[in-house]
């Protein structure tokens, strides 16, 4: 695709709202760095348990002011505050959660990402050499029950990253089960992706200029519901 | 003679690290539960072309900039880092581990970090290696061993065995019971299973009988020498407000 179009897509807080409800009350959830961090703001009074990789379960809403403790962070490194059901537990423990398949939903950001559903978020070749922070991506990747992807559609210029083959290192091959963009909601099946819905003002058309793969329309093709 | 783990200071408790040590420092990506003195008085203590096993390679600038184990860098004494967050989150202020690793001077093990986890429990289990589903089909896998386990594929991840460890904790017995505080215990408690040598800096040493058994995670028989952080040094438990918080 070579000539760049460039949709002004939604917010980040809007696409972290729209994923929100894609979460069920109940699960045990894991949440990236970036957007995905951005998802916490919507679950509030929501019995959503988040899980911090460094050691907890149930984090509450992040610390301000003298609430602030360095003993209390999230995997961001942002100060947070524990709630009435709050454990603590070693690194091992933890992944224990993730790789043992305890973990209902992994929400990660991303830098490109394919209709086979690998994604590849955790080096980027521009930086230098072809490794990166790996953190705790690729064991959430084996271990969560269902992956999602929260990103922008294309980069800031406007290139592609919703690409048929990956030309960044994969994290994960054939994981991802569902997209949230700035400008759609895509669901990953066996048969490519599925444009669920668009942000409203745009078209499937428009959608489709923007993202590499054949996009197949759903039937009951709707605008993003805020 | 009774068995009296205290260590009286820093400096003593690090001086028989030997150049070429494997050293296994606690640290997750903040403040919390890295044993601050202990890496300072390990770069005072001047031991060179050490590995060191930690989840970072030290100043990544996550949200807080901190005072963690990139002196160790700045001075020169790492040869190899074997850690799952090795680079800065900012491409345009790179940690001085990054600067080196792309130089060539210092060899980087990049290692995911639930695995990485699993590396340093086993070492200390005495189980030599295992198989994890993760990182299958990504660059990490390289020349693995795989083997398929109820339909996955696996990758042969092999045990690491550290010569020390520099582990933080909230409180300790004299007989080296260990027990944390919130999020501090991330990489602590299995790091200090691991090593040949276990060092804690705790916050606070109390007799033996002063620990409740029920709340100990890590048990004395890890744990080699305790050593008390100082309190007219102040540790006031604010990222913001702690004196080893790098000003802007």
């Amino acid at each position: 695709m070579s000539q760049k179009v460039k949709f002004e897509g939604l917010p980040r807080e809007m696409i972290a709202l729209r994923v929100s409800r894609e979460i069920k009350e109940g699960s045990y959830v894991n949440l990236g760095i970036g957007i995905p961090t951005l998802i916490s703001n919507w679950t509030e009074g929501v019995d959503i348990v988040l899980q911090a990789e460094i050691g907890m379960l149930k984090t509450g809403s992040l610390a301000e002011g003298d609430d602030v403790d360095q003993d209390l962070i999230n995997a961001s490194c942002q100060a947070v505050t524990a709630l009435p059901g709050s454990s603590y537990f070693d690194i091992v423990e933890s992944f224990a959660m993730i790789r043992g398949g305890h973990i209902d939903i992994a929400v990660m950001g991303a830098l490109q990402i394919n209709a086979r559903g690998d994604y590849a978020g955790w080096s980027n070749p521009s930086r230098g050499l072809f490794v990166g922070n790996v953190g705790g991506s690729m064991d959430l990747c084996a271990g969560a029950k269902k992956l999602f992807i929260a990103m922008e559609h294309t980069t800031k210029d406007g290139e592609l990253k919703i690409v048929n083959e990956l030309s960044y290192p994969a994290t994960a091959l054939g994981k991802v089960s569902m997209l949230f963009t700035d400008l759609a909601v895509i669901e990953i099946t066996p048969k490519g992706m599925v444009l669920k819905e668009v942000m409203a003002g745009l078209t499937a058309k428009d959608i489709q200029s923007v993202t590499g793969p054949k996009l197949i329309i759903a039937k009951d093709l709707k605008e993003i519901e805020l | 003679m009774a068995i009296n783990k205290i260590c009286e200071t820093f400096d003593k408790a690090v001086a028989d690290i030997p150049d070429g040590a494997i050293i296994l420092i606690g640290n997750f990506a903040g403040p919390g539960g890295t044993p601050y003195y202990l890496i300072h008085a390990l770069a005072r203590q001047g031991a060179k072309n050490l590995t060191i096993i930690a989840n970072t390679a030290g100043g990544i600038g996550l949200t807080v900039d901190y005072e963690d184990h990139r002196i160790l860098f700045e001075n020169g004494q790492v040869k190899k880092v074997i850690a799952s967050f090795p680079f800065s989150t900012s491409a345009s202020k790179p940690s001085p581990a990054e600067k080196q690793i792309l130089a060539g001077k210092v060899e980087l093990e990049l290692v995911p970090q639930g695995t990485l986890a699993e590396r340093i429990r086993c070492g200390g289990a005495g189980i030599p290696a295992f198989y994890t589903p993760t990182g299958y089909g990504t660059t990490i896998a390289g020349q693995k061993d795989v083997k398929w386990f109820d339909g996955r594929p696996c990758l042969l991840e092999k045990a690491i065995k550290a010569d020390f460890a520099l582990v933080r904790a909230y409180k300790a017995d004299k007989k080296g019971n260990l027990v944390y505080r919130g999020t501090m215990r991330q990489f602590n408690p299995i790091m200090a299973m691991n090593a040949r040598v276990t060092i804690a800096e705790v916050d606070e040493i109390v007799e033996a009988g002063g620990l409740d058994p029920e709340a100990v995670v890590t048990p004395g028989i890890f744990v080699n020498r305790i050593v008390k952080v100082e309190e007219n040094l102040g540790f006031p438990r604010h990222p913001e407000r702690s004196f080893w918080v790098k000003k802007a």
